[in-house]
């Protein structure tokens, strides 16, 4: 499974009420680190397909999520389960940390 | 943990305006270069500037992120192989140096070029990690945006700092330069650029010393560097550009480094104190710390590493080269290697 793009409209459906874990990558064109970390959030969607969503949120398009979440620095990558905001990760990260932080989300909701 | 089966070359590791000059100019040599990019470190400090007007070649200007993937495929079209990955572990001793990275991949290479440039350097106080990504910041290109209409203060006194108050302006009602001294370390056109500015003004002889704000930064308190004095400052943001300190923390040890960090090198050359590596960039560099002069000792390091190849196919001579274990057959030795060495 791909990554999922999500808007200020389709965030409540696509992220706050999705079954599984979701992980919101808020980005933008500009901001050269996002791209850094973007194909491995792509190979991170494939990896754990099933278990949790993988969205991206470009905050330049999206002010209104961006700022209910109070963003202000990007790459920021939220986690949401059950609808709660559970895990903040502001800045790129190598896949091996973003990994690390996935499994203990999923083994605090399994 | 995978062993690549091949012993390589050379490895480059690193991968700003020196890593990728290396390896443009080992792969034009035939030395088939893996370059170890950094998994989101790759291209370097200029992934976070947006124009950069002083590179060579480009009267227009080039933004930094286009400039580092220019020259990535500039590398790969002659040969390098870039992996995305990071180096953790660097055995640089003997005559095959091995690379550990954080994917499980074992790199082994008679040559290594280290290219790991430096890190944003930190003000060192409390607050400043728990508020980092929460209105603390070390880059004005990524998060600028988010403090549209906000006074901000940016932190340095050199072309950093200066480049990033002039960019923050498109966004910022008002950018306040905080500054230890009461003259600026920038070039001139960068200096004039900020002085004019209308949003921009300045705390000169300042020095932050606290942060204040629960999940984001309300204020700072800044101290005055002659009388002592503090005072708050209402901020919003805080920009941190005082420079840099060197990446050579997993080098400690195995290569020479100076009282500051940054890696030894013997005189003009790029040339550590351990055969075969090599050093080059931001990783040497105290004084200029430019993408051109970055790429200019990539090259340096290019061509010694060469010549250290070349040397050492001479010293083994046909039969055994240099009794590693893994040596390869010298005819099939790059091409480029060979002619050098005939």
């Amino acid at each position: 499974m791909a990554t999922v793009p999500v808007t200020d409209d389709t965030f409540r459906s696509e992220v706050l009420e999705s079954d599984v874990p979701v992980l919101v990558d808020f980005w933008a064109t500009w901001c050269g680190p996002c791209r850094q970390v973007a194909p491995i959030l792509e190979e991170l969607s494939e990896e754990y397909a099933g278990k949790i969503k993988i969205a991206k949120l470009d905050t330049d398009a999206n002010p209104e999520t961006t700022g209910a979440y109070g963003i202000v620095s990007i790459p920021t990558l939220n986690v949401y389960v059950g609808g709660e905001l559970q895990r903040s990760i502001i800045g790129a990260r190598p896949k091996r940390a973003l990994t690390e932080e996935i499994d203990a989300v999923l083994t605090t909701t399994v | 943990m995978t062993e690549q089966p091949t012993v390589e070359n050379l490895i480059v590791v690193g991968s700003g305006p020196a890593g990728y000059t290396a390896a443009i100019y080992a792969a034009r040599a035939g030395l088939g270069p893996v370059v170890l990019a950094g998994s989101v470190t790759a291209g370097g400090a200029l992934m976070n500037t947006t124009e950069v007007e002083n590179f060579p070649g480009f009267p227009d200007g080039i933004m930094g992120p286009d400039l580092m993937e220019s020259m990535r495929k500039q590398a790969e079209r002659f040969g390098a192989r870039v992996e995305w990955d990071d180096a953790e572990k660097l055995e640089l001793d003997g005559p095959v140096k091995t690379v550990v990275t954080a994917n499980g991949e074992t790199y082994r290479a008679r040559a290594v070029i280290l290219a790991t440039g430096s890190a944003y350097r930190e003000l060192g106080i409390d607050d400043e990690k728990r508020l980092s990504g929460r209105g603390v910041s070390w880059c004005a290109t990524c998060d600028g945006f988010f403090f549209r209409d906000q006074h901000i203060a940016v932190v340095g006194g050199g072309d950093s700092a200066m480049e990033e108050a002039t960019f923050l302006t498109r966004f910022a009602e008002k950018v306040t330069i905080v500054h230890r001294r009461d003259e600026l370390r920038a070039s001139k056109i960068m200096a004039d650029r900020a002085l004019n500015d209308p949003k921009i003004d300045f705390a000169w002889n300042s020095e932050v010393v606290a942060i204040a704000g629960e999940n984001k930064v309300e204020g700072v308190t800044l101290r005055d560097t002659v009388t002592g004095e503090e005072r708050p400052f209402p901020v919003t943001g805080l920009f941190v550009a005082i420079g840099h300190e060197p990446r050579s923390e997993l080098l400690a040890g195995q290569v020479d480094l100076d009282a500051e960090g940054y890696v030894q090198v013997v005189g003009r050359s790029t040339a550590t104190n351990l055969p075969g590596v090599f050093a080059c960039g931001d990783l040497v560099d105290h004084s200029y710390r430019q993408a051109i002069t970055a790429a200019g000792s990539g090259c340096s390091a290019a061509l010694d590493a060469q010549r250290y190849l070349t040397e050492l196919v001479d010293a083994a001579g046909e039969a055994d080269l240099a009794g590693t274990p893994e040596a390869p057959n010298p005819d099939e030795l790059p091409e480029a290697l060979a002619e050098l060495n005939s």
